[in-house]
């Protein structure tokens, strides 16, 4: 391979961003070599296993893939924005429209939410940590590396341009000869292996280091949909390992599992992905669920109606949403029974949502209302979502989806799911638990134009897609003539997006001005909330608890502040053992990621040479005896001291 | 608590590898039918699926009877649905004729 095809060539936008790149890093480095930081980004996060900070360096990478996504999708709407607009040829459209559905999916939401679940989870059921630190670290160093490799495909080799699902006889090495695809199965795979780290985490922290007298059914709702997603993560990923090994070795190594003339099915494919697919949205949607369940009690000043109907549903909720995989390709030419049982397995999903709608509801009902950015957050999500559930119940419909399948319609659909059912649970989340991440508040001020801007933009730019939808607009169309009409449609939904992004600015400016000026003055419990994770300091302690609580009820700090149980006695304070630090996980992650990229050019001799580093990483990490360390009683009793005041 | 060497998981392992290339061989350099084939490498790998629940994931230990139910019936869940659903889709409407 000559550097000319290593490098993309020939394009202003892509030139302009490596050269943007390449200044960046260069920047990066030299600023901190200035600072002399490198020893502290090290010891302090490279190499933590703190659950708080991992967490926030989730989030971190989550903020930074939605500007990327963000991009994506702007480029998108640039050129969709007026008939025969030649800003992208088809090819660029192509690339464009796959990586802002991988990195929006993949490398927005799930780390956004993984990284709220890492700081949140552990707080609330009383832990201090999760069951397996080192484990953690690896998950997100896999994570991170997977979407550095996915992300700069667009400047070296080529981006993946057969779209997020990738679908088979186009993303096979016959249609799609260059390495973009290789990206595609390399990267999530890497990325794939710390999601499913994390899900066995999660399930093992929750099932055995809930704090004593925390039932199951004491669990903060948050806790439980973190439950139930993980469990989904560990039914679903595993698919998706599988099926992407298939596509590296039909890529690489020329295996034909999914092309026909060699005797594979390239809807085995289909099959496969969708197989993980479907509950993957519900694995992004769930976690959002809880964060909204919390955020509304909070500040309705009531406790959730309908705790238990609440998990009952979730608990349904992906049940079915691993059985209706089929309605993303009903018109694939099924029986008549297999698509009639997909269909009713689709609508009945719609079942158990509206409960958990009306629960909320119910929950607000004759509470005293405060309207916090973040639960502004959370009204907002209501009737956004109920758009996007509605239509979904029309998709469902397998004679229907013959007409909507692939339309911009689908488009919208999926948008006014994702964006109020992740984004602006992220967003309810970031604002609601900033404080106990940060140790300040996020402006309100700055938080109402994050917020106004993002909703009346988020709506303005996917609702006129659901009308060029019906009118006959497939998806992923990278121009159209005038005589269509869609022009203005179009071009509405081009100015939404430019409004939405002002939205994400003003969240953006709100971080750096809350930054520099928010007060730091705000106490452990600046919401008056509910649950455990607001009896710690703003930012938490290390250690996160000083005395492991006994629980009592489902908002058991609510009940604590009641009566008066959240006080601290100097003789309960004993030495407490936490894990160390570990280099272990991001050198075997960047392992990892360098014998990935040797095969994503399927240079596979330097593969195998450097798979020796990730095998050394292997027998490393099994000699590592270490026993972690002690705080002893007297340091965590003054920094007890230090935050409490009163003691 | 004194550590043991984990005879269980080497033999689990080594089991594991052999069924692995015992089923590529019989697909890639024998004679039978594809049926026969089928049946074989089948049969391989319900056998390494018990192989794998035994050594790896400690089926037969362990104290907590009603977790080990959960897990073994949501196990089946799972593998019937992905199995037997995908069995069904690929099979019928259209890739039947």
């Amino acid at each position: 391979m000559k550097l000319d095809e290593f490098f993309v060539t020939g394009d202003p936008l892509i030139l302009g961003s490596q050269i943007a790149i390449g200044l960046t890093m260069v920047g990066l480095v030299v600023l901190i070599t200035y600072l002399k930081k490198w020893k502290w980004l090290w010891n302090e996060w490279f190499t933590t296993v703190d659950h708080k900070k991992i967490g926030i360096m989730y989030i971190i990478a989550g903020v930074l893939m939605f500007f990327r996504g963000g991009v994506d999708g702007l480029m998108m709407k640039a050129q969709t924005s007026r008939p025969n607009m030649e800003f992208l040829d088809a090819q660029h459209y192509d690339e464009v429209f796959t990586t802002h559905g991988v990195v929006m999916i993949l490398f927005m939401a799930m780390p956004m939410l993984i990284g709220i679940i890492n700081v949140v989870m552990p707080l609330q059921i009383g832990a201090r940590d999760v069951a397996f630190p080192k484990l953690n670290a690896l998950s997100f160093w896999t994570f991170f590396v997977g979407a550095m490799l996915f992300n700069i495909s667009f400047v070296i080799g080529g981006s993946p341009d057969a779209g997020w699902t990738s679908y088979f006889p186009l993303a096979g090495k016959e249609f799609s000869p260059d390495v973009g695809n290789n990206y595609y199965a390399i990267a999530l795979q890497i990325a794939g292996i710390g999601t499913l780290a994390s899900g066995i985490n999660f399930i093992v922290t929750i099932l055995k280091m809930r704090a004593p007298g925390m039932k199951l059914l004491k669990m903060p709702m948050f806790t439980w949909t973190t439950l139930v997603t993980s469990v989904l993560i560990v039914a679903a990923f595993p698919i998706l390992t599988v099926a992407l090994a298939l596509m590296t070795l039909d890529r690489i190594f020329g295996a034909h599992f999914f092309t026909v003339a060699a005797g594979g099915d390239p809807m085995l494919w289909l099959n496969l992905f969708w197989l993980w697919g479907h509950p993957e949205v519900y694995i992004v949607v769930l976690p959002a669920f809880g964060m909204f369940s919390e955020v509304i009690a909070t500040f309705s000043r009531k406790n959730l109606f309908g705790y238990v109907t609440m998990v009952v549903s979730i608990v349904a909720i992906a049940f079915l949403s691993m059985l209706v995989w089929v309605h993303h390709f009903y018109t694939m030419g099924n029986s008549a029974a297999v698509n009639s049982v997909f269909s009713i397995t689709t609508m009945m999903i719609a079942i158990p949502t509206g409960v958990k709608i009306f629960n909320w509801l119910f929950t607000m009902r004759k509470g005293r209302i405060q309207f916090s950015n973040a639960m502004l957050w959370a009204l907002a999500f209501i009737p956004c979502f109920t758009i996007g559930g509605v239509t979904g119940v029309m998709l469902a419909m397998a004679a229907a989806d013959y007409q909507y399948h692939n339309t911009m319609f689908l488009v919208a659909h999926f948008h006014y799911v994702l964006i109020p059912g992740v984004v602006f649970a992220v967003f309810a989340g970031l604002y609601y638990w900033w404080p106990k991440m940060f140790g300040f508040k996020l402006n309100e001020k700055i938080g109402k134009w994050h917020f106004w801007l993002f909703v009346i933009g988020f709506n303005l730019t996917f609702m006129p897609m659901f009308f060029v939808g019906l009118d006959g607009m497939s998806r992923r169309m990278y121009t159209y003539s005038e005589s269509t009409g869609w022009g203005a449609w179009l071009g509405v939904s081009a100015v939404g997006g430019l409004i939405l992004a002002a939205g994400f600015a003003a969240l953006v400016y709100n971080i750096y001005w809350s930054f520099r000026y928010a007060s730091r003055d705000i106490g452990g419990d600046p919401w008056d909330a509910r649950t455990l994770e607001w009896a710690t300091a703003s930012p938490v302690q290390e250690y996160n608890f000083a005395v492991i609580p006994e629980v009592t009820d489902h908002d058991e700090f609510w009940k604590m502040k009641k009566e008066g149980r959240n006080t601290l006695k100097k003789e309960d304070v004993k030495d407490i053992h936490m894990p160390s630090n570990s280099g272990i996980p991001i050198i075997f992650s960047v392992a990892i990621g360098i014998v990935g990229f040797f095969l994503v050019f399927e240079w596979n001799t330097l593969a195998a040479i450097f798979s020796v580093g990730i095998i050394a990483g292997l027998i490393a990490n099994s000699f590592d005896y270490d026993d972690g360390y002690h705080i002893p009683a007297k340091k965590v009793w003054e920094t007890e001291r230090k935050w409490r005041g009163d003691l | 608590m004194k550590k043991q060497f984990p005879l269980n998981h080497v033999v689990g392992f080594i089991l594991s590898v052999v069924l692995t290339i015992f089923a590529v061989f019989i697909a890639l350099e024998t004679d039978f039918t594809t049926t026969i084939k089928l049946w074989i490498i089948g049969a391989f790998a319900i056998f390494q699926a018990f192989v794998q629940l035994i050594m790896f994931m400690h089926m037969t230990e362990g104290k907590a009877k009603v977790a080990n139910i959960i897990n073994i019936s949501y196990s089946i869940f799972l593998a019937v649905v992905i199995v037997a659903g995908s069995i069904w889709i690929l099979t019928t409407g259209h890739a039947a004729h």
